[in-house]
């Protein structure tokens, strides 16, 4: 079986429990729509667009952090990661696997907070939906691995957030600058490097995170 | 296949293993006894290269998926059920034929009438026998068991100790267990760790 055929083994594997537990996702919708409600009523009437783009980065960011912090939950609670990471599969492909089935949660996320966005706020742009989708990778790569070095400390909910929310500062700022400025293209080609570089050092880094 | 010489292992400031030495040579079985603490299954993380140690040298001469490793959680996905588990661990252990390598295992270890029921609520032997099918299902050469017979009934422990016999010999070896007598007979060396 190729590199590929494991990790689409192992992103359905992802979906299927998900699918089956409903753990994650209905508390990331839930969440997302919930917080989007808060901003309204926080947020003055006339408030900017930066403004309004900032809220809904912060919330998608939350939202991406509710769904990695259970990421590794059945891997940690079965130490099922061991019988994984002895398989003579690449250990790499167990992250993207990982990536994947958190990039179709946050998409499954975003496609109601979206339009909860537009309900609310401003209408959504195309630049919006690009800087998303842009967003989604590196929020999935960067998160899936500090998710699998929280799980396998003590400390793993606090651990997540101190190391997650630093790592993404540039995702809010190119998002933010993708969707409320008048360049979107430049802010744009920065999520895409930042996708590029931060997926392949996670990518590289997988093996020393799941192993001692 | 295995060789120790002054392992130690410790987790912070506590030292739970110290100055192991022991050797298993291929097709050969290591017996490890000990009360709880002792390190048992720190030892066999180690030989799986699970762990690193902290002192000492520990050659084992086996790869990754060569590897039938056994431990007190039967690492099992719960919402999967046993025929989706050993299908997901036949792919990545690249199991040939693997439809009927697992179905022979079910068949073998009584599991295929439950092949269809999730992991989470089969009872404790069942996982355990469940978990000996994922152990067994890529014929590894070294086999790490810890506790085997743990919820296991006299029936179900009784054709452990048939399949463990008849692979003694043919695969190495290293099981910790607690009911040593089961085992005895087909050891070839014995570690006490106290």
């Amino acid at each position: 079986m190729t590199f590929l055929g494991d990790v689409l083994v192992l992103a359905r594997k992802d979906l299927l429990l998900e699918l089956r537990s409903r753990d994650t996702v209905p508390a990331m919708l839930l969440f997302v729509v919930s917080t989007l409600v808060v901003f309204h009523f926080a947020l003055p009437s006339d408030a900017s667009a930066t403004a309004q783009t900032g809220l809904l980065w912060v919330a998608l960011l939350f939202t991406a952090l509710l769904g990695l912090v259970r990421a590794f939950v059945a891997e940690r609670e079965e130490r099922i990661l061991d019988g994984l990471v002895l398989a003579p599969c690449d250990r790499s492909a167990i992250w993207l696997g990982k990536v994947i089935g958190v990039m179709a949660f946050l998409v499954a996320a975003e496609v109601v907070a979206l339009p909860a966005y537009a309900l609310f706020f401003r209408p959504v742009g195309w630049e919006l939906v690009a800087a998303v989708a842009l967003a989604d990778v590196g929020l999935a790569a960067v998160g899936t691995l500090l998710a699998a070095m929280a799980a396998a400390g003590r400390a793993r909910e606090l651990l997540l957030p101190l190391l997650f929310l630093p790592l993404v500062i540039p995702i809010v700022v190119g998002g933010v600058g993708a969707s409320a400025t008048d360049d979107p293209g430049r802010y744009l080609a920065f999520l895409g490097l930042y996708d590029a570089v931060f997926a392949i050092l996670s990518w590289a880094s997988f093996e020393y995170v799941v192993t001692e | 296949m295995i060789t120790a010489r002054g392992l130690g292992r410790d987790f912070g400031t506590k030292r739970v293993l110290r100055d192991i030495d022991f050797e298993v040579p291929r097709g050969g079985f290591l017996l490890v006894t000990g009360p709880n603490g002792s390190g048992k299954s720190t030892l066999l993380s180690l030989c799986a290269g699970l762990l690193v140690p902290t002192s000492g040298e520990l050659a084992v001469e086996a790869e990754r998926g060569e590897i039938g490793y056994l431990a007190h959680e039967p690492l099992l996905y719960r919402e999967l059920t046993a025929l989706e588990n050993l299908d997901l661990y036949g792919r990545l252990y690249r199991v040939p034929e693997r439809r009927e390598r697992i179905g022979m295992l079910l068949e073998r270890f009584g599991l295929w009438e439950a092949r269809r029921e999730r992991v989470g609520s089969l009872s404790r032997g069942t996982a355990q026998r469940l978990a000996l099918c994922r152990a067994l299902l890529h014929g590894p050469r070294l086999l790490l068991f810890d506790e085997p017979y743990s919820g296991l009934d006299d029936a179900a422990a009784r054709l452990l100790d048939d399949e463990l016999g008849s692979l003694a010999g043919e695969r190495t070896f290293v099981v910790a267990t607690h009911a040593p007598q089961r085992v005895e007979s087909l050891a070839t060396a014995a570690l006490s760790l106290a």
